[in-house]
């Protein structure tokens, strides 16, 4: 248990360097011009699945400020959005159990699930409601940017994070997967 | 590949000297005052202390271009972006109307309009002296030092001091096993199919992710085996003392959010209205 926390600690650590390295310094075309491929929610959701609710959304959340900060300014609405984002997939992490090296159909399911819903919580709820308590930005350009972000997120999320966690997956020998020759 | 992570510049200055406790919160009270309040006088007060700081700061102008660039075409495009989603916003936010000309259709150029976006575009503003401030004279090491002496979990701190001390090691293995899948053929650029693109990225990710799984493991051990987490508090290898001039500072920070907070809401709403008669 003991080896356990310290370990969540330094799993959020690194999870926000990973998130502050892809957010900050790797760009991927979209072909939309202006928008790349947000590959450091990819890495939340392994981290989220990985370590659970704490780690998934505190990794982001510190990557994300960091990230912010180096640009100069802290869009704090966004920011919790991807604390909201982990903690949510972090939560579905119970059911996939991928330490058993187990990721397949019932896995790739029960994650497009929880991604759906933490898309949806993260974007469309909280920062949008940020957006517009805080910035008084009008309700239809905030929803027009955050639907966008919430539908890129998503396929983002789960092409990236499943392909990695079924890849995670295939590293780990099955219990019983030992043959009689 | 020089890694520059949060542009520490060191200089000897009024505000390198304050602890980093202090410029935290004069970083949160900014920001959180900037966030919370719509009135202009507020906020050009604010923009103008912020200036001062930066001044104070000795930090010059051309060693933050990138940052300054970024904010401009933000802004710029931010701008436009509103006009375009709604022209008629600020008409219905301070409840009067006065078109200045015609633009075309159905976009009026109003005054109230102009003045809305002109606050919006001061928000961002602000922030960023205040956040290049942060970001500049804060040596990183003391940063979770002054986050734990702000009451976070020492945990937590731990955690953000541990992602600044390994964002140039993953950086540069990212840039290693880029190069190498780039060399069996693997690319990111314009010219690939997205779908491509994208299982691309996850070739180059996956040796990451688990180069990191590892990394993982051996930190924990070896904090482990230095006992972390044994007690219920830590201290920090750079932690400055404070002085008279950072209890003057804090003092300052609380009497500005606290009047200009009251200041804000004296109307009943946080927005200053100008075009009320």
């Amino acid at each position: 248990m003991k080896n356990d926390s310290v370990k969540k600690v330094v799993a959020t650590g690194i999870g926000a360097a990973l998130f502050f390295v892809l957010a900050r310094f790797v760009a991927i075309p979209s072909g939309i011009p202006n928008t790349n491929i947000a590959l450091q929610y990819g890495i939340q959701t392994v981290f989220a699945v990985l370590y659970g609710p704490v780690v998934g959304g505190l990794s982001g959340f510190i990557g994300h400020v960091l990230t912010d900060m180096s640009w100069g300014g802290v869009w704090w609405s966004w920011a919790f959005g991807t604390l909201v984002y982990g903690v949510i997939v972090g939560l579905g992490a119970n059911k996939i159990n991928i330490k058993s090296g187990n990721f397949g159909k019932k896995e790739i399911i029960t994650l497009a699930i929880y991604e759906c819903i933490a898309n949806i919580v993260a974007w469309p709820i909280v920062a949008a409601v940020g957006d517009v308590v805080i910035y008084k930005e009008p309700f239809k350009l905030v929803l027009a940017q955050l639907a966008v972000a919430a539908v890129a997120d998503f396929a983002c999320a789960m092409i990236v994070g499943g392909l990695l966690l079924f890849g995670y997956s295939k590293t780990i020998a099955k219990t019983g997967s030992l043959d009689k020759e | 590949m020089a890694a520059k992570v949060l542009n520490y510049i060191p200089r000897d200055s009024f505000i390198h000297r304050l602890s980093g406790t202090t410029k935290l919160i004069i970083f949160l009270s900014f920001s959180f005052l900037c966030g919370l309040s719509f009135d202009t006088r507020v906020l050009l007060v604010l923009l103008g202390l912020s200036i001062l700081g930066f001044v104070l700061s000795k930090i010059k102008l051309s060693e933050i271009r990138v940052m300054s660039t970024f904010l401009v075409v933000f802004i710029t495009l931010n701008f436009i972006l509103l006009f375009i989603f709604s022209p008629e916003y600020g008409c219905e936010m301070y409840g009067s109307r006065t078109v200045l000309f015609h633009l075309i259709g159905k976009y009026y150029v109003t005054r109230e309009q102009l003045f809305y976006q002109f606050n919006v575009a001061l928000k961002y503003v602000i922030g960023f002296p205040i956040a290049i401030l942060f970001v500049s004279t804060t040596n990183p090491s003391e940063f979770a030092a002054s986050l734990s002496s702000l009451g976070i979990p020492y945990r937590i701190s731990y955690s953000v001091s541990l992602a600044l001390r390994y964002i140039p090691d993953i950086q540069s293995d990212y840039h290693e096993i880029s190069q190498s899948q780039e060399a069996r053929g693997v690319a990111l650029g314009k010219d690939v199919r997205l779908f491509e693109r994208i299982g691309n990225a996850v070739k180059i990710l996956m040796p990451l992710v688990l180069t990191s799984l590892n990394r993982i493991d051996e930190i924990s051990n070896s904090m482990q085996l230095r006992s972390f987490g044994k007690k219920k508090t830590r201290t920090w290898y750079v932690k400055k003392k404070m002085t008279a001039a950072d209890f003057g500072v804090i003092a300052f920070c609380i009497i500005m959010f606290t009047v200009g907070l009251i200041i804000t809401n004296q109307g009943g709403s946080n927005i200053y209205n100008p075009f009320v008669r």
